[in-house]
Parts: C-alpha cells; sequence; structure tokens
C-alpha cells in the first residue's frame, strides 16, 4: 500500500530521519514504536506529504502504486484523505472547536465526494454507527467540548474514513485516553482494518498498545529504524538493546519477562538511562550509542548496518554483527 | 447564558451612569462659568445673572445633575442654545449621516483587514507577509485627516473622479453614495492597518493548532483551510480589537466629518463648542461615549455567540 | 549582527533621534524666523533660501515644521509624563492596597477607555476655550488608565516575588515596599508603554490642532499647517504634504522603537516569536 525506501527528512543540519525503509501491504497492521523524539511522528507526516515547510525530504515514498516522492502539494492534497488518512494524538485539540461533530464529519464528504447535504448526512450516521458511536443522531449537532475523549477519538476515526482510505496513520491515537478507552479504541482500529481490508500504521511509545493492534513492528530511535519484524517475534525477543531497553521500561509486555537479554542472562533495565538527545547531537554511528547499555568502542562512530534474521526480522546493530 | 446576560446588563447600564457623571462633572464642576463662556466677557452682569438663573446655575450641582439624567430618561436631552430647538432635534437629523460613516467604515475596515491579514498569515514570511507588515506600519503612522486630504488630493483635485467634500443629501443616493467614498476609505486605511495586524497574528496562532493540521490531513483546499476553519477560530481576539477600535472609529468619523464638511455630528459637536453651546456639547460627547460603551458591550455578547465553549460556560 | 539590533529598532531609533534633534535644534537656530511673512514671496517653490519653499504667507516652510516638531514633542512630553504619572501612582496604589480599592480603580480605568482624547478635548474646549493646554490636558486624562493598567498588572507579578515577602517580613510598610521595590521592577513595562503612548500623543496632538483645538496661531503646529493647507489645496498641494510627512516619521518612529523596546524587554514574547 505505501513503501519508503531510504527516506530522510532533514533540518538544516540535524536529521529527523535517516534512511528509513518499511512498507505496510493492504491489511496489513503495521506498529511504529519509539519514545518521543525518535522520529515516529516524522514518519507518519512523511507518508501524508506533511513535513514541515522548512524540512528537506529525500528518498522515495510509492503510495497505492504511485511515486510521490518531490511530488508537489496539490497531488498530495488529492491522495490525503482518498488514499491515506491520520488521525492524532489529541482528540480535543485536533477537532474545530466550532464546528459541530456532524458538520466536521460531513466536510470531506460534501467536498471530496460530492455528496448533497442529506445523503452526507446518511452516511455520517452510517460511519458513526460504524466505530461504535452510541446515539449518532443527537452526536451530530454537538460540539467538541460536549462530548468524552474516546468519542472524539471516534469521531476522529470516522472523519478519516469518510472517503475510504486504503491506509489510516493512527499517531498515538490512544496516548490521552484512559486504559480501558485506549483499549476499545484499538480494538476499533483493529476490527475496522480487518473489514476494510486498510493498511494501519499504529504509531505509539505504548508497546502493549502497539502489541495488541500490530501483527508487524518497527522499533524507531534517533531517526532511524533500529529493528523490525512480526510484533509477537520481535517483543518475545528483542535483539537490539534499545529494543531490549524500551521493553524493560514496560515491564510484563508479549509474556517476556522483562529484562533478560539474548542469553536469557538476568539482566535489569528498569529504564533506559538518559533521554533522547537533541537531533543535532546524535552521534554519526548508531545513533544509541552513548546511551546503550552494551556499547562496543566503534559504535559511535560506525553505522551498523541492518542485520538479518531468520522469519523476516532484522536489527541494526554490531553486537549482532560481531556474534555476541 | 441568562446569568451571564444580566450580569453583563447591569456592568453596562452602570458604565453608562458614570460616563454621565464624568460627563457633567467635566462641564458643570470644573472652574468657569457657562454664562460667561456663552455671553462672552463684554456681556453685562444683569444678562449673566438673567442666563444663570435660565440655565439653572443657581441650583446645587447634584440637583442640576438628577434634572439632567431625569429629563434625558424622558427623551428630553435640553434645548440647544444656539439652534434654539430641542437637541434631540438635531441628533436624530443628524445621526443618519454619521451611522453610515461609521458602520461603512467598520465594515470596509473589517472586510480589508480580514483579507490582508490571513493573506499576510498564510504567506507567513514571504513577500506578501512583509508587504502587508510594512503598509499596516505605516497605516498606523499616518494621521486619516491627512490621509483624507491626500485622498481628496488625487480623486478629486487631480483625478476629479470624486467630490472633495461636501453632502447633497439622501434625495440622490448616487450622489449621496460618490460623497461618502472618499471619508470612508480615509477612515478605512487607518483602523484597516491596526485590524490587519491583529488578524494576522491571530491567524498565525490558529494556524498552529491540531484541528488545522487535520483539515490538512484531510486533503481540503487550501483557501478552504484558511477562511473555514482557521478565520472562524481567529475571530475571537479580532472582535475584540473590533469593539476597542470603535472608539477611535467614533473619534475618526468626528474628524473625517470636518475634514469633509459632511453635516453629521461630529460636524455638530463642531459648530457647538464655536456656538458655546453648552447643553449641546454635553449631550453629544454622552451620546459618543454611550456609543462606544454599547459597541463593547454588543462585543461581548457576540463573542458568547461565535463561541460554543463560552455560551456553555455563561 | 547583535541579535536585539532588529530593524525595527534601528530604524525607530534613527526617526526619534532625527525629530528630537531637529524639535531641540529649532530652541537656538531655525533657517529664517518661523513666523516672517513675506506676501511677495508667498507660495515660494524650494530654494536655496527656503529649501522647501513658502507658504500663503511667504513663511518659510522648513522652519515652521521645526517649532512645530518642538510644539509637538513638547505636549506629548508633558501629557504622557502627566498622565503617566498619575497612571503610575495610581496602579501602584491599587496594587498595594488591592481588595474594592484595586477593583474601582481598575473599573474607572475600564471607563477612562470609552473617551478617546478627543471627547475630552471636546468638552474642556467647550468649557475653557480651545488652547493649547486643552490638548495636552485631554490627551494626558486618556494616559492615566492607560498607565494605571499597565503598572498595575506588572505590579501584581513583583508583588508575588521572594524578595518583597522577604522586605514584608522585614517590617516594611506597603508604600514603602512600592516606592522601594515595585516601582523600580515596574519601570520597564511603564517605559515601554510611554514609549507608545507617546506616539499616540504626537497623532492626537496633531488632529486636535488640525481641529483648532490645539496649538493656537502664531504657534505653528503640523496640525494646523495640514488644515491651512486643505483650504489651499487646488492652489498649493504641495503645502498639504511636508507637514503629513512630518507627522508619519514622529509616530512611526516612536511606535517602531516601542514595539523593538517591548520585544527587547519581554523575553517571553521574544522567545515565542523566534519560534
Amino acid at each position: 500500500m505505501i513503501a519508503l525506501s531510504d527516506v530522510s527528512v532533514g533540518f538544516d543540519g540535524a536529521r529527523a530521519l535517516r534512511d528509513v525503509t518499511l512498507s505496510v501491504a493492504r491489511g496489513e497492521r503495521l506498529g511504529i514504536v519509539g519514545e518521543s523524539g525518535s522520529g515516529k511522528s516524522m514518519l507518519g507526516l512523511a507518508m501524508m506529504g506533511m513535513v514541515p515547510d522548512a524540512a528537506r525530504i529525500a528518498g522515495e515514498i510509492v503510495l497505492d502504486g504511485t511515486a510521490m516522492s518531490g511530488a508537489p502539494e496539490r497531488v498530495w492534497r488529492r491522495a490525503r484523505a482518498r488514499k491515506v488518512a491520520m488521525i492524532f494524538q489529541e482528540p480535543m485539540a485536533a477537532l474545530n472547536p466550532l464546528q459541530r461533530l456532524g458538520e466536521t464529519v460531513m466536510e470531506p464528504l460534501l467536498v471530496h465526494q460530492g455528496l448533497g447535504r442529506s445523503a452526507a448526512r446518511a452516511r455520517t450516521l452510517e460511519l458513526f454507527d460504524e466505530v461504535g458511536i452510541p446515539d449518532p443522531e443527537a452526536r451530530l449537532r454537538q460540539y467538541p467540548h460536549e462530548i468524552s475523549g474516546g468519542q472524539r477519538q471516534r469521531v476522529l476515526i470516522a472523519l478519516s474514513l469518510t472517503c475510504d482510505p486504503a491506509l489510516l496513520i493512527a499517531d498515538e491515537p490512544t496516548t490521552a485516553l484512559d486504559a480501558h478507552v485506549a483499549l476499545r479504541i484499538i480494538e476499533l482500529l483493529v476490527r475496522l482494518a480487518d473489514k476494510r481490508r486498510m493498511a494501519l500504521v499504529f504509531i505509539s511509545h505504548d508497546l502493549a498498545a502497539v502489541a495488541r493492534a500490530t501483527e508487524r513492528i518497527a522499533v524507531m530511535y534517533g531517526g532511524e529504524i533500529v529493528e523490525g519484524g512480526p510484533t509477537p517475534a520481535v517483543l518475545a525477543a528483542p535483539r537490539h538493546p534499545y529494543t531490549r531497553g524500551l521493553l524493560g521500561a514496560r515491564p510484563g509486555i508479549g509474556g517476556q519477562t522483562p529484562g533478560r537479554d539474548a542469553d536469557g542472562r538476568r539482566k535489569r533495565l528498569p529504564t533506559i538511562p538518559g533521554s533522547v538527545p537533541p537531533l543535532s547531537l546524535l552521534p554519526a554511528g548508531c545513533r544509541f550509542a552513548g546511551r546503550c547499555a552494551v556499547e562496543l568502542s566503534h559504535c559511535a562512530a560506525v553505522r551498523p548496518e541492518p542485520y538479518r534474521l531468520p522469519d523476516g526480522r532484522f536489527a541494526a546493530c554490531h553486537l549482532l554483527g560481531a556474534g555476541t | 447564558m441568562g446569568y451571564f446576560l444580566l450580569r453583563r446588563t447591569v456592568g453596562f447600564l452602570a458604565t453608562v451612569l458614570t460616563i454621565t457623571m464624568v460627563v457633567f462633572a467635566v462641564m458643570n464642576i470644573l472652574p468657569g462659568d457657562p454664562a460667561l463662556t456663552i455671553l462672552g466677557i463684554d456681556a453685562s452682569e444683569q444678562a449673566l445673572a438673567a442666563l444663570r438663573a435660565q440655565l439653572g446655575l443657581n441650583d446645587p450641582v447634584l440637583v442640576r445633575y438628577a434634572a439632567w439624567i431625569g429629563d434625558a430618561l424622558t427623551g428630553d436631552f435640553g434645548t440647544s442654545h444656539s439652534y434654539r430647538v430641542p437637541v434631540s432635534e438635531l441628533v436624530l437629523e443628524r445621526m443618519p449621516l454619521t451611522l453610515s460613516l461609521a458602520i461603512g467604515g467598520m465594515v470596509a475596515t473589517v472586510l480589508l483587514a480580514l483579507v490582508l491579514g490571513i493573506g499576510a498569515a498564510a504567506n507567513h514570511r514571504k513577500s506578501g507577509d512583509w508587504g502587508v507588515m510594512f503598509l499596516s506600519q505605516i497605516g498606523i503612522a499616518v494621521p486619516s485627516f491627512w490621509a483624507a486630504m491626500l485622498l481628496v488630493l488625487l480623486f478629486a483635485v487631480h483625478l476629479q473622479w470624486l467630490p472633495p467634500g461636501g453632502f447633497p443629501g439622501w434625495s440622490d443616493p448616487v450622489a449621496a453614495v460618490r460623497a461618502l467614498i472618499l471619508p470612508v476609505a480615509a477612515l478605512t486605511i487607518v483602523q484597516a492597518a491596526v485590524l490587519a495586524r491583529v488578524t494576522r497574528s491571530s491567524a498565525l496562532e490558529v494556524m498552529r493548532l491540531d484541528y488545522v493540521r487535520t483539515a490538512r490531513a484531510m486533503g481540503y483546499p487550501r483557501q478552504r483551510i484558511l477562511w473555514r476553519h482557521v478565520l472562524p477560530n481567529a475571530l475571537v481576539p479580532i472582535v475584540t480589537i473590533v469593539g476597542l477600535q470603535f472608539a477611535s472609529l467614533i473619534t475618526g468619523t468626528i474628524v473625517i466629518e470636518n475634514v469633509f464638511y459632511l453635516p453629521g455630528l461630529g460636524r455638530l459637536v463642531f459648530q457647538a463648542i464655536a456656538n458655546r453651546d453648552l447643553p449641546l456639547v454635553q449631550a453629544l460627547v454622552t451620546l459618543f461615549a454611550v456609543i462606544v460603551v454599547t459597541v463593547n458591550f454588543l462585543v461581548d455578547v457576540i463573542y458568547v455567540m461565535i463561541d460554543p465553549r463560552l455560551k456553555a460556560r455563561a | 549582527m547583535n541579535r536585539h539590533l532588529t530593524p525595527n529598532l534601528i530604524l525607530g531609533a534613527i526617526l526619534v533621534a532625527l525629530v528630537v534633534g531637529v524639535a531641540g535644534l529649532s530652541l537656538i537656530w531655525t533657517p529664517h524666523d518661523h513666523a516672517l511673512m513675506n506676501i511677495r514671496e508667498r507660495f515660494g517653490a524650494p530654494s536655496d533660501v527656503h529649501w522647501l519653499g513658502t507658504d500663503q504667507l511667504g513663511r518659510d516652510i522648513v522652519s515652521q515644521l521645526m517649532v512645530a516638531a518642538r510644539n509637538s514633542m513638547t505636549v506629548a512630553l508633558i501629557a504622557v509624563l502627566m498622565g503617566g504619572s498619575i497612571g503610575v501612582a495610581l496602579g501602584l496604589l491599587a496594587s498595594a492596597l488591592g481588595g474594592w480599592f484595586e477593583d474601582l480603580i481598575m473599573r474607572v480605568a475600564d471607563i477612562g477607555f470609552a473617551f478617546p482624547a478627543l471627547l475630552f478635548a471636546i468638552m474642556l474646549s467647550a468649557v475653557f476655550g480651545p488652547s493649547l493646554w486643552v490638548a495636552v490636558l485631554a490627551i494626558a486624562f486618556i494616559n492615566i488608565p492607560v498607565f494605571a493598567r499597565v503598572t498595575r498588572g506588572a505590579a501584581n507579578v513583583i508583588w508575588t516575588r521572594d524578595y518583597v515577602a522577604a522586605a514584608r517580613a522585614a517590617g516594611q510598610g506597603r508604600f514603602a515596599i512600592s516606592r522601594d521595590h515595585i516601582l523600580p521592577n515596574v519601570a520597564a513595562p511603564v517605559i515601554v508603554q510611554a514609549t507608545i503612548e507617546f506616539a499616540i500623543a504626537i497623532l492626537a496632538e496633531a488632529a486636535l490642532s488640525y481641529l483648532g483645538l490645539g496649538a493656537q496661531p502664531p504657534s505653528p503646529s503640523w496640525g494646523r499647517m495640514l488644515s491651512e493647507a486643505q483650504t489651499l489645496m487646488f492652489m498649493a498641494p504641495q503645502l498639504a504634504i511636508y507637514p503629513g510627512l512630518c507627522i508619519m516619521a514622529a509616530v512611526l518612529g516612536f511606535s517602531l522603537l516601542g514595539d523593538a523596546l517591548r520585544d527587547l524587554t519581554d523575553p517571553r514574547l521574544t522567545r515565542s516569536r523566534q519560534a
């Protein structure tokens, strides 16, 4: 559905994304995890053609069979909502506070789909029903501040589905929500992706959420994908020290005892020491160097190549190449 | 909502009452003898005494104030010395022209400022933005009466497209509108310069917000995002400034009427000063100030109407 | 380049220096006596003798503009100083006393905003007859609520600071604290506001003297020069240009300088502008 190869996004000197390669097929659900500042949100925006004006973007993006690299804004604009749609973290802030929910969801139907008002209204009611909004008739006339966070996120999901996109990007869709509400939203997204044969890119720092929502996972650090593969396999036996660190920071995920390294030795990593440095201060080699618990002497200087593992997994770490 | 309106209305009425006190105090308590001012220093002592008695100047201040307010509540705003007719009659006769000028100026100001401000924000840090900012900086520094004179120089003296001043009356609507074009333009230049800046910065704030990103992510055309999503949300501070600007719009109208010799309230108040017509001045100044606070009161109410979140809270 | 030296600051400072310099120079020197009439040389074109020509009475335009600059600056200075000091005092008092007194002051200040300078000038002119002092008083009046509000806002912040708490604990009274701690710390926003109000005062003075409520003949003022020029617009349009340009330069200078000073003294604003 979408394929990125060697996509980089740079802001004068600093690079927010470095040589990101990934693809998502129709009906497939991909998770992208990482701490804040890892570049995962920038990756989502790059897939929408919405990187900031000041950024320079390089590499290939193929969306639904069309090469979008270097495409002008109007080409991207035609692809948005119809081929690729996106929902965001803060459902209160993401909805126009002065628009009734009905108007918000009807807008793309009127603007893009050319429906009349009554048809758009009927379609909106169907969509509200599909995303599990109770009493859709009453919701049409309400404003965003009048409904709960979970309901707002459902409205945003309904909005994103208006033009039947083939790919839905969800950037931290559950972060601002209570745990049980978040769970329901995840279930909804999974069901929608399966039913509509829609590709789903689920961006989150919450490994539990990604574990539930996705089949494949890509772990990002410093603007790079450092590890990838089937979600259960990666979370059960992470190979990159960073992924292990993330798992250690959130114990009890994926049925794996936390803090166990590749050899099964107990190695407590309650949190990853330090925080993601500013983009301009990242090392030239492995970007995790400096925070890594098992760093080698050449890690900061030499960039590790993705090391391929069985069952389509890979990880970019010198430790794997060195056979440790 | 009801409670908010009630509280706001009480505040508004208190403000109006205070305004009448301030005007009355300035014009009646400050040292100075209105009778002497009216009749001039050559007047005889008998004439002065007679006029003082006629004006009620021998009564205590509070009695005079109460009489003034009491009469005003029954629609009697006093009698003009120089015109020898009730003030209310004069005001009603001159009011339509002043209101046309003020409302025309306000509408033109808002339209021009929104187009320039939103246009500048949409072209942030590009030449269009710098151009609008430069023009508005100049516009703020230009006195409205000078802008009016320059317009007259160009369009009346040089090109001779429009009349340089005067007002033919409403019986000939085309001529009346032609006579108002330059005055409205002069008012607009200065007012729009301020409002365009406010619009621009308010729009820039809104353009950073998440729901504008949502609108972009939905692939809406740029113009639609600007006018349907950014502008309505940017309106709250714009409406505030429009309300605050009304004070300077009233000033501007008074000045512009005098530049173009338009027989409205602004011209009337200057004739009243020239004629030493104190009751007329007192009534007109009160009227102008009350118009200003009334507009600000309405702005507060409009606020609540454009923002559903405030409606819920109020 | 120093990031504080913004184009606003440079242009504003240059214009202000120019206008104030010319106004100061007029105290000791003008090319001609500004009031000297010479009917034979009326409407003279610019020349070596009269750089910008002469007016309808043959008076030298440059000399009149220079004296008018001095008058304009004097009116603005006195009015802003008068209104500013009363406003600052009221603001400090409101902040120091708090409670109903603060509410009252602020409510009255709100009402003050309903009176543009012109309305005050109209009232005062009706009572006393028009004069330069009417213009000064009217502009001073409208400055009182502006400064009261700015001062009170800034002072309320300072009152929460630790060193104020320390001074209170040491037994210093509210008025002494206002004088020793609050006043020096509200100086920056007050000076910024004064610069901006100076620009507004110049505009107001020009409008008032244009309308005949300000400087009276023979004392020259930009506004009155324009109102005289207006009656001669068909005959001598050039007379309607120079005084307006002077007003514009003076107002632009003070408002640019005020904006630049505000950016310098309000780090919060500057940072958001860089972002």
